[in-house]
């Protein structure tokens, strides 16, 4: 089960202790986690909701190995990645992590094929095992038959397909995504919502996602809300 | 290599500003290589210059004479293989503007000296026969279209009337930069037709025996002479090269000034490009990092993208400047060696590399110092 204070069990499969990030802005500084805590099991689908401002982008990035904490530990399968360096951080997330953002972020020269091959460049994997693993990440998020296409020809919600699928390509364990429907109409985004549900349970991926929305949020197993630095359970939603 | 298309793509992305990219190097390597062949035709005297020839002239001014009668005394010198002596004569062929070198020289051992230009027996032997024959460059031929036994009138600007000579040979050169533009004929020739200036010639050029004694030669040869009416200014002949370039150098120097800016400009021009196109691909490096690019993989593949532009772009620019001095000079005479030298290329590739990477360094700092979080949080 999800924990937020502290106590989980030892081997929780994503594990925070005691997490402060503090911003500096010039003389000003700005507690944006203060001593937060979190236990996920492995395939669980957490959503994390706050207001603007919260720390949500943050904690996301502190979980998946993007930044550092000022304070505190993040274990993940067992690895402290608090204490990797940056190379050896790069390395875990290209092994163990997949990015879904707001923005799609996908590179505009390439197809929509390339796209989804960048990932599977920092592997030994020859021509033909890469091609076979796009297809099959194209194919579980149902953007196939859009390969060759640019971003620029797909619409919003296929070009969510499209990162959905680059970040699901090296079978990572986990898959973090920040407001990934937050530029999405209703229908769109509770295809991707299914879409994201769906593969968390078919490949056992442990999702964290943020979002503003409700109806987004409902699909998770979990919703947590971050507020004054801390997450919180069982908010009601509203 | 399984990294190519990422460059591919980028090169793509815009293609005015890789044409304008590939276009600056283009352009900066192609003054390059026409710079480097104008560098050599002002130096071609010296890179030709025999290390075992010693000029000797007049310590005056190299325009003021010396008497015939020293040539004997160079002779009994030990060390020296042989003697021959030339004259400037200053001419020029039905026009002021057709530019080439007309000498007065011993014709029994000019060419024995200048063992490097080539000529056919059987023509050589025509030309002792005739004294008022002359001996031509292949080059100047060509461009006049001189024919074997043409009747060439040198108007004599210095000795006043036209000169008839008999064109009896053509001289060929065995080195790329051999000047094959000069006309010679007998110094008996002038000898016997000048009104003045008899029994004197423009300049020794003293063979010796071995490069190392160059310089114990010349000084025993300035002091024989000197206290003599004539004293004399020995040098070896690269020295003497040297010393004639200086005298056309600040034609040389603002030459290569001007190109030296034009080309950094370009150049900064090209970094300058760099530096934007990565600014503005932040966002998409930040998600290449967030993937599990390296820092160092990037910077890798920012300097390559930046070394594939100089590489287009400036080796195109290097062949088209050295199909250009295939051609040979472009002046029509002032430039008598054209030509670009494999060292010239090798420092042009070289250079190739140096810009491209000096230009790919910074933009690659900035892509290797990108911090994900920011650069994600500029989007
Ligand atoms: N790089 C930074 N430097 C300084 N302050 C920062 C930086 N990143 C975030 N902050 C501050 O930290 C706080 C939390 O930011 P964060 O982006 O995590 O919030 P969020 O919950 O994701 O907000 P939103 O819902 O608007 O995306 C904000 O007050 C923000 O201004
Ligand atoms: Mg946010």
């Amino acid at each position: 089960m999800v924990g937020v204070d502290g106590t989980g069990t030892k081997s929780s499969f994503l594990k925070a202790r005691n997490l402060d990030k503090i911003y500096y802005r010039g003389e000003e500084e700005i507690h944006c986690l203060s001593g937060l805590n979190l236990d996920v099991e492995k395939g669980e689908f957490i959503a994390f909701m706050g207001p603007s401002g919260s720390g949500k982008t943050t904690l996301l990035n502190l979980l998946g190995g993007l930044d550092k904490p000022t304070r505190g530990t993040i274990f993940a399968n067992g690895i402290e990645i608090t204490s990797l360096s940056e190379n050896m951080l790069a390395k875990w997330r290209s092994s163990n992590v997949g990015f879904v953002f707001q923005m799609y972020n996908l590179l505009p020269v390439l197809t929509a094929y390339q796209n989804v091959e960048i990932p599977l460049l920092l592997t030994s994997l020859s021509k033909k095992e890469r091609e076979e693993h796009v297809l099959l990440a194209m194919e579980l998020a149902k953007i196939v038959d859009r390969r060759n296409h640019y971003p620029s020809q797909l619409s919003g919600g296929q070009q969510q397909r499209v990162s959905i699928a680059r970040a699901i390509v090296s079978s990572p364990l986990f898959l973090f995504c920040d407001e990934p429907t937050g530029d999405l109409d209703r229908k769109s985004g509770d295809e991707i919502m299914d879409l994201l549900r769906s593969l968390s349970k078919q490949l056992d991926i442990t999702v964290l996602m943020v979002t503003h929305d409700p109806h987004a949020a409902e699909k998770s197993d979990t919703v947590l809300h971050l507020e004054k630095g801390i997450l919180i359970e069982g908010k009601p939603l509203r | 290599m399984k990294f190519l298309f990422l460059l591919a793509a980028n090169i793509k992305r815009k293609k005015i500003r890789t044409f304008l990219t590939l276009g600056s190097y283009f352009t900066a390597f192609l003054l390059f290589g026409l710079l480097s062949a104008i560098k050599s035709a002002f130096n071609q005297g010296v890179d030709v210059a025999g290390a075992n020839r010693i000029v000797v002239g007049n310590k005056t001014s190299i325009i003021m004479p010396l008497p015939i009668s020293y040539m004997e005394k160079f002779f009994e010198l030990n060390g020296v293989k042989n003697v021959t002596y030339a004259s400037w004569f200053g001419g020029y062929y039905k026009d002021p503007k057709n530019f080439f070198a007309q000498m007065a020289v011993d014709s029994y051992t000019y060419f024995d000296v200048y063992s490097e230009f080539k000529i056919e027996k059987n023509q050589f032997l025509d030309f002792m026969k005739d004294r008022q024959g002359c001996i031509v460059g292949k080059k100047t031929a060509e461009k006049y279209g001189f024919k074997i036994g043409d009747k060439i009138p040198i108007i004599a600007s210095v000795w006043g009337g036209v000169w008839e000579f008999n064109l009896r040979a053509i001289y060929t050169g065995t080195k790329p930069e051999d000047d094959l533009t000069q006309f010679f004929f007998h110094a008996s020739y002038l000898e016997e037709r000048r009104p003045w200036g008899k029994g004197m010639v423009g300049w020794y050029i003293v063979e010796i025996e071995k490069p190392e004694l160059a310089f114990s030669i010349s000084r025993e040869i300035d002091s024989i002479f000197s206290n003599s009416p004539y004293e004399t200014k020995s040098d070896t002949e690269k020295a003497f090269a040297l010393g004639f370039v200086k005298q056309i150098g600040n034609i040389e120097l603002i030459i290569l000034s001007i190109g030296a800016i034009v080309f950094l400009t370009l150049l900064l021009v090209t970094s300058n490009t760099m530096e934007l196109s990565v600014r503005e691909r932040s966002a998409e490096f930040a998600v290449l990092k967030t993937i599990g690019f390296s820092d160092s993989l990037l910077y890798f593949l920012t300097i390559s993208e930046s070394l594939f532009y100089s590489f287009m772009g400036g080796s195109l620019g290097i062949l088209v400047a050295k199909l250009f001095t295939l051609k040979g000079d472009p002046t029509g005479g002032f430039l008598p060696v054209f030509y670009i030298s494999m060292n010239q290329m090798v420092l042009g590739f070289l250079l190739i590399f140096v810009f491209g990477f000096l230009s790919g360094i910074l933009p690659a700092r900035r892509v290797y110092k990108l911090r994900i979080v920011e650069a994600l949080g500029r989007i």
